[in-house]
């Protein structure tokens, strides 16, 4: 059995699985029972100042379904703790006793003068917590208080925060970026510049789910009005991909390490993130629509995929930065050709359609008079839109062309690279 | 003939009403929205779907999947409806396993299609449940067609005739409209008086006039339709069972299928059907299943069909002649039955081995088998009375006693059409008649108008 165990900013937990600062972590009572269930740590439900602030009494969540009712997507407008701040203290120094082996993460949000930061994290760190996360992230409600996202989206604001937050603790500060951005980079340089010690992402994003068809009006809604919520949960994992690998493989940002977070609901989702470039992980929707119980398959998953492969989980981190690049690098002599097998074609005519129709017109529905599914070579640009619609895994796949002439464009295939910043039509393009 | 004194044990009330009610439920309940929902998604939404070109009326399956999905139970309803107007009792008695289920290409690897029966049930169900009105009527074109037979063809034809803005008139020899959706389908393929509900929906178009024990060939003749409407529509499906051609053919005992099928499906109170403790029945087709399906479910402890060729020419399909045999019914194939014996009531019938010759002819052996028997149902095919059809039919092609049409549904007189069981080359299934009739409104429609 691969060793689950991890280091994140020196602290230690038995798996790299933690649970995200959210309704899972809202009290001792979850914490107890994820950490039984054999999660590796926890982000306490984001801390504020006393008094507490106050949820809605109505609908807070929202989902979008699949047909079978498998939640796809994710919206909430929860606020952060309400409850006192000495009742969380108490519980997480209670927690911190009890399971030494976890991690447990103290996560806050506060309004943005130093002294406040100077007054709180002291008392929290107090309890014995093994780092803060700063919540610059929840895209609703607080950020109408200038906090949360109002703080993510300005990287002054995060640089400002995280070296209060670094002069305040004494125990290492993880800032929690919003996606709420058009480019993650200056939040994550930002924290870096004011000395955090890691990063974290992705957090919510800003969402409406749909109408109600009955009333129309926005749902889910309080009392008739409704707001934007934030949206998580498997549909948003290749938004959180994406951030996490630029900030992986960007020169000036890739020291950071990064908790990854988002949509991560089996261990196959934790790989694309330790891949791309994340040392740890955290879970919020899927333990908040399956259990704490899915510790199970992550454990067990990450466990025996690291086998097969015969890597070690340090090995595994980042192991596929190297292949993000910009457009502008991809390999333009470089082509394929979808094939269909015949063996497994079950004659739905799906490539047919979607090629037909939206791409190419590479594909018969007609060959020699009987219904037969094929490529034309000398249509096909090799996009991938059949593989990605045809019902029947394996059955369309890409194939190269390693030599000879691509009917298409009539060009002789070359073994050279050759991308963009060469090429011909490029008015730009460099000359060697 | 046996001097064969036993008496024929054949009673009602052999199980009780509970158990009854459940023999008789539903044999494939409909789907909930959650199941529809997961059902759907399971469709592929072929190009060119292979599914709507193997069903008889051709509807749009995907699409009207695609609309169930969505929550566009009513735009499903009409994509289905639009084209077979009768898609609320095809969804329940369609042999869709030999027809756009198997075709479904799912089939390939998974040997489990789509269930497109039941989801067109699911979409159709609440159209007839509320009156959903889907249809209206173009124009007045001023033209009278009359329809004879309000079976699934004539009244697929006088609804489409309504739409497209001709009055009808439709003649039915039965009392109740419906034809064999109402006497002859299997009674747990459509409870709850779905048959006349869904004639309720057909005739609430308007513009029909529907007349009951209106008997072609004795209340009036074709030449009185052709005199005094402009087109007419035969649809009388087939009349009279075929016989066996054995001695003691009349002998107590010795029944038509169909008619008690009728009897089945016209009680109100099936413990009280007498049926007999060992049935045999004769024939291969959907009646043949039927009748043994129901003997057994009212309570018969021996049912025995024999066919005289294999399991492949049945005429029932493979999930039919299954569903037999998994509710204790025995199928004995390769048999024809050459005599029948006992003396004021049947009592045991007497079979001959069959073989097919090397000309590929049915030729039987001289061995054989006997079943004792309370009661043998014939069920093996019905004719059409030729003879109904009067003196006109010196006009009409018959062959092989049914009336010649070309694809348009016309018959070899100018101003008459005709469709469903009643005309040569069909499958006798209810799909076919729809699509039939539906096919000779739009060319008898093409004629009124001088097109
Ligand atoms: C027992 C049985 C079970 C079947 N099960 C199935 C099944 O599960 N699935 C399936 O698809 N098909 C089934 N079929 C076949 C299907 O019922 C027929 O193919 C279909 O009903 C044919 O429709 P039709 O309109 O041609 O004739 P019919 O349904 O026979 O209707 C004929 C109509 O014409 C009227 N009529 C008859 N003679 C005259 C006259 N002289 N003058 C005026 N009116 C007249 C009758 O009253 C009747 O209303 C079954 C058939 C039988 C017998
Ligand atoms: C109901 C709910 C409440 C949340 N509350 C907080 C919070 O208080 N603090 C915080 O940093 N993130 C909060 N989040 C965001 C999650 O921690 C996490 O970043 C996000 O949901 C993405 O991960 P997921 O796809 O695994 O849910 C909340 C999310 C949900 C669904
Ligand atoms: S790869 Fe794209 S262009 Fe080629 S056949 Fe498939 S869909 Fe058409």
């Amino acid at each position: 059995m691969a060793d689950l165990k991890t280091t994140f900013l020196g602290i230690s937990s038995p798996n790299p699985f933690w649970l995200a600062s959210a309704p899972p972590t809202d009290k001792a009572y979850n914490v107890n029972r994820a950490f039984e269930a054999g999660w590796g740590g926890a982000v306490w439900k984001t801390l504020g100042e006393d008094p507490p602030i106050v949820n809605v009494s109505g609908p807070r969540y929202s989902a979008i379904h699949s047909n079978e009712r498998r939640v796809i997507g994710f919206n909430n407008i929860e606020l952060i703790t309400d409850r006192p701040l000495q009742t969380n203290l108490d519980e997480m120094r209670q927690i911190k006793q009890d399971w030494p082996d976890r991690a447990l993460v103290a996560s806050v949000m506060l309004p943005m003068n130093e002294p406040t930061w100077a007054k709180y994290l002291p008392m929290v760190e107090e309890t014995g917590i093994d780092a803060f996360e700063l919540n610059f992230g929840c895209p609703h409600g607080m950020s109408e208080r200038g906090m949360g996202a109002a703080v993510g989206q300005v990287p002054e604001y995060i640089q400002m925060a995280a070296e209060w937050a670094k002069k305040a603790a004494s125990v290492p500060v993880i800032v929690k970026l919003t996606p709420n951005v058009t480019n993650i980079l200056p939040p994550a340089k930002a924290a870096l510049d004011g000395g955090a010690d890691a990063v974290s992402l992705i957090n919510t994003i800003n969402s409406i789910m749909r109408v109600d068809y009955d009333s129309l009006t926005m749902y889910p809604t309080t009392d008739g009005m409704g707001t934007h919520g934030g949206y998580c949960g498997e549909a948003v994992k290749p938004i959180a991909l994406n951030m996490v690998a630029e900030i992986a493989r960007t020169k000036e940002t890739r020291s950071l390490p990064i908790s990854g977070i988002g949509g991560i609901s089996d261990w196959r989702d934790a790989v694309d993130f330790l891949a791309l470039g994340a040392s740890n992980v955290q879970v919020c929707t899927a333990a908040m629509v399956y259990g704490f119980k899915i510790i199970d398959d992550l454990v067990d998953g990450l466990n025996n995929f690291l086998d097969d492969k015969q890597l070690t989980l340090d090995e595994l981190i980042g192991k596929a930065v190297p292949s993000v690049t910009d457009w502008q690098y991809l390999n333009l002599n470089y082509v394929e050709k979808a094939v269909i097998d015949q063996e497994l074609c079950i004659q739905c005519g799906r490539c047919h359609v979607v090629c037909e129709d939206t791409s190419h017109q590479a594909i018969t529905h007609t060959v020699n008079g009987e219904r037969r599914f094929e490529v034309i070579d000398s249509e096909c640009v090799g996009c991938n839109l059949c593989v990605s619609v045809c019902p029947v895994e394996g059955c369309i796949s890409m194939h190269q062309l390693t030599e000879g002439i691509d009917p298409r464009t009539g060009e002789t295939i070359s073994p050279e690279k050759a991308d963009w910043t060469t090429h011909r039509n490029n008015p730009m393009r460099k000359t060697k | 003939m046996s001097k064969n004194k036993q008496q024929a044990d054949i009673r009602s009330h052999r199980l009780d009403k509970d158990q009854i009610a459940r023999n008789f439920g539903d044999l494939h309940p409909p789907l909930s929205r959650s199941e529809a929902l997961i059902a759907a998604d399971r469709c592929y939404f072929c190009f060119d779907a292979p599914c709507t070109t193997a069903c008889p009326t051709g509807i749009d399956i995907p699409g009207f999947i695609q609309k169930i999905r969505s929550d566009n139970i009513r735009g499903s309803a009409h994509t289905i409806l639009g084209e077979n107007i009768m898609g609320g009792m095809c969804a329940r008695v369609c042999p869709t396993e030999v027809l756009c289920e198997d075709a479904c290409v799912r089939n390939t690897h998974e040997e489990k299609p789509v269930e497109i029966g039941l989801l067109q049930r699911y979409a159709t169900d609440p159209v007839f449940d509320q009156g959903t009105p889907l249809f209206s009527r173009a124009a007045a074109t001023g033209k009278k067609v009359a329809v004879v037979g309000a079976g699934p063809a004539g009244l697929s034809c006088a609804h489409r005739l309504a739409m497209l803005g001709h009055d009808v008139v439709v003649l039915n020899r039965d009392d109740k409209p419906g034809g064999l959706n109402e006497y002859g389908i299997a009674a747990y393929k459509t409870v709850d008086d779905f048959a006349q509900k869904e004639v309720e929906y057909i005739l609430s178009i308007g513009g029909i006039e529907l007349r009951k024990g209106e008997t072609l060939g004795k209340d009036f003749t074709l030449q009185d339709l052709r005199d005094s409407y402009d087109a007419v529509f035969i649809g009388i499906g087939l009349g009279s069972t075929n016989t066996l051609g054995l001695d003691h053919e009349t002998l107590p005992g010795v029944d038509s299928a169909i008619e008690y099928i009728a009897e089945i499906r016209q009680s109100d109170d099936l413990g009280k059907l007498p049926v007999g403790r060992r049935v045999v029945v004769i024939g291969g087709g959907m009646t043949a299943i039927d009748i043994a399906l129901q003997s057994k479910r009212l309570g018969a402890e021996l049912v025995d069909i024999v066919y005289r060729r294999g399991p492949e020419q049945m005429g029932a399909s493979r999930y039919e002649q299954d569903l037999a045999q998994t509710n204790g019914v025995t199928i004995h194939h390769w048999a024809k039955p050459v005599e029948l014996l006992g003396d004021d009531h049947v009592t045991t019938i007497r079979f001959e081995r069959t073989a097919l010759d090397s000309n590929g002819r049915l030729t039987s052996h001289g061995d054989g088998f006997e079943l004792t028997a309370d009661t043998v149902f014939k069920a093996i095919g019905q004719i059409l009375d030729v003879g109904v059809l009067g003196k006109d039919a010196a006009g009409l092609e018959i062959r092989h006693d049914r009336i010649v049409v070309n694809e348009a549904g016309r018959t070899t007189l100018p101003d008459v059409w005709a469709g469903g069981d009643c005309v040569a080359g069909g499958d006798d299934l209810t799909v076919t008649a729809v699509q039939q009739g539906k096919v000779a409104a739009i060319d008898i429609d093409r004629r009124l108008r001088g097109e």
